[in-house]
């Protein structure tokens, strides 16, 4: 049994030297780099990013992080290797900003790429892609071609909405936007009626509620416009096609205020080691050869005016954008997260 | 090891013989303590972020939120125990005590579920019982339905199909804890009860179910403590838990204290539930006698007709569910995605998850046997709490156990660069914080819970006097440990490491959240996709991680077969 233990001793001293060679932290002091802390998946910017050091010599690191990533680089301070954070959701750049994590950054560059609509009035975020909180309607059993978020509310469609979440970071911020135009007790009421129509508890993403609707169990789905292309895309599931196939895309509000829209952005990390480099990717992704790169790939509207939008996401016809600015939008975040609960959306529409 | 006697309950220590033990042992107290303080720093954080706060959520949390999200909590909790429970005690009894085709794969492949991760087996579950997947299809088909209103089906997306889910991916954990204690005591309780004329079924339900309690409540707070802590499956499956209002409240309210607060009133079910275990755990001990009864063999009982028909089926049921499913579900996808197998990035994520699940398991057994041993030397109830105490990290969800964790170490980090900076001239930096040290101790701390059950209900069996009749013959404290205790262990440390090594390949949160630059593991690739929308791009990974997964499994069941065959 002495031999076990030298054995088992012997076996841990490999596992820590093993273990060792990825034991110390990165550090980000290498020159002509640039440090990217992202919400958004790497296998999506990675084009994006190698087009970028093709063009500028600057390498990238890329540290996929979820839930927490403004927390992390708030707890790492000061030595934070983060340069630029990448994210979906305004809720989340907001709260990146909010978090004292962020650096203004007014470049002429930037400025002139993205519409003041998709920037913070600071300096601390900017937009680089929108992308439509759309309804999905089944072609079979919605006659009518357009609609209007306060429609959703109409007893026409009791027992015929399906969406996910209403905590979700892309319900709450469609929610924040009804309350900024309608003030909280309309829109409060509105979502009661949006419960009452409800097929089902709300679940699963944007793409099970085209699923359903294919499916028959609702007729219409609560959903952003880019899953409707990676569908009708999907080479590997192509049964992923037909439940495309069974919806139309109907940008609400387009006959008055436009359809909300959300954005993926990205800021300026506070502590950015390599700010000068940092700034240059910021310019780079919100220049025209990123943007139509990203507008390509993952089917979202670019934000620089004039760039091209893949021939699928033509397809759906034109959005009109809701022109109030997201920052505005993201100030009532909070208010709808509690009004979900209050009006027990999660419920579904039994109770 | 299979025959064990009941012995009289072991008399719980006096308090004059627990103080001359602790002034013999100043340093295995002292580094018992060092190790749960280390444990417990995370949770310590959290509280510490919960009375930072306010209070401003509570409020609303108490009148909108936590009525019915402790309610759901709470029948949550009750389904899967009643569901995990007849699933992993049943099973255990069919396997021990019944002879019936393919038993000795079973006795295995029970634990296999285990390898799929809740998230997944809800992705799949959703997908398989859906009206467009493949039961509802063939239902149509028979009967000749065309439309969801044509017939009943059960809703997944509901708290009772949560629980089928959950109770089908945890219930090994309760089969573990109890086929051990039914092979163990098995012989000598069942013969004496059935020459006194008991029919079977009523030796199982009045003598060995009430021996087995212990060991069953022991699996069952495990598979609770999980459940508590699942985020991925119940957001799937439309489930809203204490869980979900926690991420709710800090990432749409941003309120990480009013999380924290909600987090804290979770640690207080989870510390009622664990309790409650203690106290079923109180009255029985159960030490082998002699060793040459643990290699007797209870006698089996051969099954023929209709009856090894239902056993068979009864058995295979659990498994296909819980491994089946998920495996057919992401088998399909990955059977269209066959060339990312040889991906290298997958390789070098394959990799990074074997060591960082070896690296946490060997530690997490390490702490185990350090905090375990020291209980047993000190013998005191506020060692023993202590223990208890730095397990409940497993109950708390991962990003917030690793938020605290990561809120510690850049404390510490930024503490040492600061001293460094003033006195000697130069910089740190960050030396834990994003660090893989980082993540595997976020998962060591995460999953102590199942190395120190494990190893607990191992040295229980262990009559005290063994060691202290080693240390009585002039060997110190640590080499009699070494000497006599851990060649008894070995299979419960072989299970403790492996419960751990398993759930840490499964594991996703902590790591994704602490990983440094280049860091991907088997779990933060497949959530790359799925996070996506889009979970069939990752059934590559997930199959290697249900594949990695199964090799210990199956080692984990060889040194348990071959303890019973002998």
């Amino acid at each position: 049994m002495f031999e076990t233990s030298s054995k088992l001793r012997a076996g841990l001293a490999a596992l820590s030297i093993a273990a060792g060679a990825s034991l110390l932290p990165f550090q980000a002091q290498a020159e002509g780099t640039v440090n990217v802390y992202t919400y958004r998946q790497p296998f999506l910017i990675e084009p994006l990013l190698e087009a970028f050091t093709e063009k500028t010599g600057i390498e990238t690191e890329v540290l996929f992080l979820d839930k927490g990533l403004e927390d992390r680089i708030a707890a790492e301070g000061e030595n934070s290797p983060a340069d630029v954070i990448l994210t979906v959701d305004i809720g989340r750049l907001v709260n990146a900003k909010e978090k004292g994590v962020t650096q203004p950054v007014d470049n002429a560059v930037i400025n002139e790429n993205i519409p003041a609509q998709y920037r913070d009035p600071e300096g601390h975020w900017i937009g680089l892609t929108t992308r439509g909180r759309v309804v999905y309607a089944s072609k079979d059993r919605v006659e009518q071609d357009t609609i209007t978020y306060e429609e959703l509310a109409d007893p026409k469609w009791k027992g015929k909405i399906c969406m996910r979440s209403g905590q979700h970071m892309y319900n709450i911020a469609l929610f924040a936007s009804m309350i900024a135009h309608h003030g909280e007790e309309k829109a409060e009421e509105w979502m009661k009626g949006l419960k009452a129509n409800l097929a089902r508890k709300p679940g699963g993403n944007d793409r099970a509620q085209a699923q359903a609707i294919y499916a028959g169990e609702c007729d219409l789905g609560i959903g952003n416009t880019y899953y409707v292309g990676l569908m009708m895309n999907n080479e590997k599931e192509p049964e992923q096609k037909d439940w495309a196939a069974a919806i139309k895309v109907l940008f609400p509000n387009s006959e008055d205020r436009g359809t909300h829209v959300n954005i993926s952005g990205m800021a300026l990390a506070k502590h950015a080691p390599n700010r000068e480099n940092a700034i240059k990717l910021m310019e780079f992704l919100s220049g025209p050869e990123a943007q139509a790169l990203y507008a390509e790939r993952n089917y979202e509207y670019p934000v620089l005016p004039g760039a091209e939008v893949s021939e699928t996401v033509k397809s759906f016809g034109e959005i009109k954008p809701d022109t109030l600015p997201l920052a505005e939008i993201a100030k009532y975040r909070k208010a709808a997260s509690e009004m979900v609960d209050r009006v027990g959306l999660e419920d579904g529409p039994g109770s | 090891m299979s025959s064990f006697t009941l012995k009289a309950p072991l008399s719980q220590p006096t308090p004059r013989a627990g103080r001359t033990r602790r002034q013999r042992h100043p340093l295995a107290l002292a580094v018992a303590m060092l190790t749960a303080a280390i444990a417990l720093l995370p949770i310590l954080a959290v509280i510490v972020m919960a009375f930072s706060g306010s209070g401003a959520d509570w409020p609303h949390l108490a009148r909108y939120v936590l009525p019915q999200a402790v309610g759901t909590t709470l029948f949550l909790l009750l389904l899967v125990a009643l569901g995990s429970g007849a699933m992993g005690v049943g099973c255990a009894w069919l396997v021990v005590a019944y002879e019936f085709p393919l038993r000795r794969t079973f006795s295995w492949a029970l634990v296999l579920p285990l390898a799929v991760p809740p998230y997944l087996a809800a992705y799949a579950f959703a997908e398989f019982f859906h009206y467009v997947g493949p039961v509802q299809g063939a239902i149509r088909a028979l009967f000749g339905f065309t439309r969801p209103g044509d017939y009943w089906f059960p809703e997944i997306r509901s708290t009772p199909g949560a629980a089928v889910v959950l109770s089908c991916v945890t219930f090994p954990y309760v089969y573990l804890t109890t086929r051990i204690v039914f092979l163990m005591q098995g012989r000598n309780i069942a013969d004496v009860a059935r020459t006194l004329g008991a029919a079977p079924a009523r030796v199982f339900w009045r003598v060995l179910l009430p021996v087995a309690r212990p060991a069953i409540v022991a699996g069952i707070a495990l598979v609770l403590m999980e459940t508590v802590n699942d985020f991925g499956a119940v957001q799937h499956l439309g489930v809203p838990t204490l869980t979900l209002s926690i991420y709710a409240t800090w990432l749409n309210r941003g309120s990480l204290e009013g999380a924290a607060q909600i987090a804290v009133v979770m640690l207080f079910i989870v510390l009622a539930l664990l309790t409650a275990e203690q106290w079923a755990r109180r009255k029985q001990r159960f030490h082998a006698a002699r060793a040459s009864q643990m290699k007797a063999r209870p006698p089996r009982i051969a099954l023929k007709g209709w009856r090894a028909g239902t056993a068979f089926t009864a058995v295979l049921l659990p498994i296909l569910a819980g491994f089946g499913i998920p495996l057919a579900i992401f088998g399909r996808y990955a059977l269209n995605r066959l060339e990312q197998f040889s991906r290298p990035a997958l390789v070098e994520a394959l990799a990074t998850s074997l060591v960082t699940a070896l690296a946490t398991a060997a530690l997490a057994v390490a702490v185990a046997l350090v905090l375990l041993y020291a209980a047993r030397l000190v013998r005191t109830r506020r060692m023993m709490l202590l223990v208890r105490f730095a397990t409940i990290g497993y109950a708390m969800p991962g990003t917030i156990l690793a938020l605290g964790l990561l809120i510690s170490l850049a404390r510490f980090d930024n503490f040492v660069d600061g001293l460094a900076r003033t006195h000697l001239g130069f910089s740190t930096g960050l030396l834990l914080t994003g660090s893989a040290a980082a993540v595997v101790m976020a998962c060591t701390i995460r999953f102590l819970a199942l190395a120190e059950g494990a190893v607990q209900s191992g040295l229980e069996k262990l009559p005290p006097n063994l060691d202290e009749a080693a240390r009585s013959l002039g060997r110190s404290a640590p080499a009699s440990a070494a000497t006599v205790l851990l060649p008894l262990l070995r299979p419960a440390i072989l299970t403790a490491g492996i419960l751990v090594f398993v759930d840490t390949v499964k594991e996703l949160s902590a790591t994704i959240l602490l990983r440094p630059f280049g860091f991907n593991t088997l779990a933060t690739h497949v959530y790359e996709q799925a996070s996506r929308g889009a979970a069939e791009d990752g059934a590559v990974a997930a199959l290697l991680i249900i594949a990695t997964a199964i090799v210990p499994v199956i080692l984990l069941s060889r040194p348990l077969m071959r303890d019973r065959d002998a």
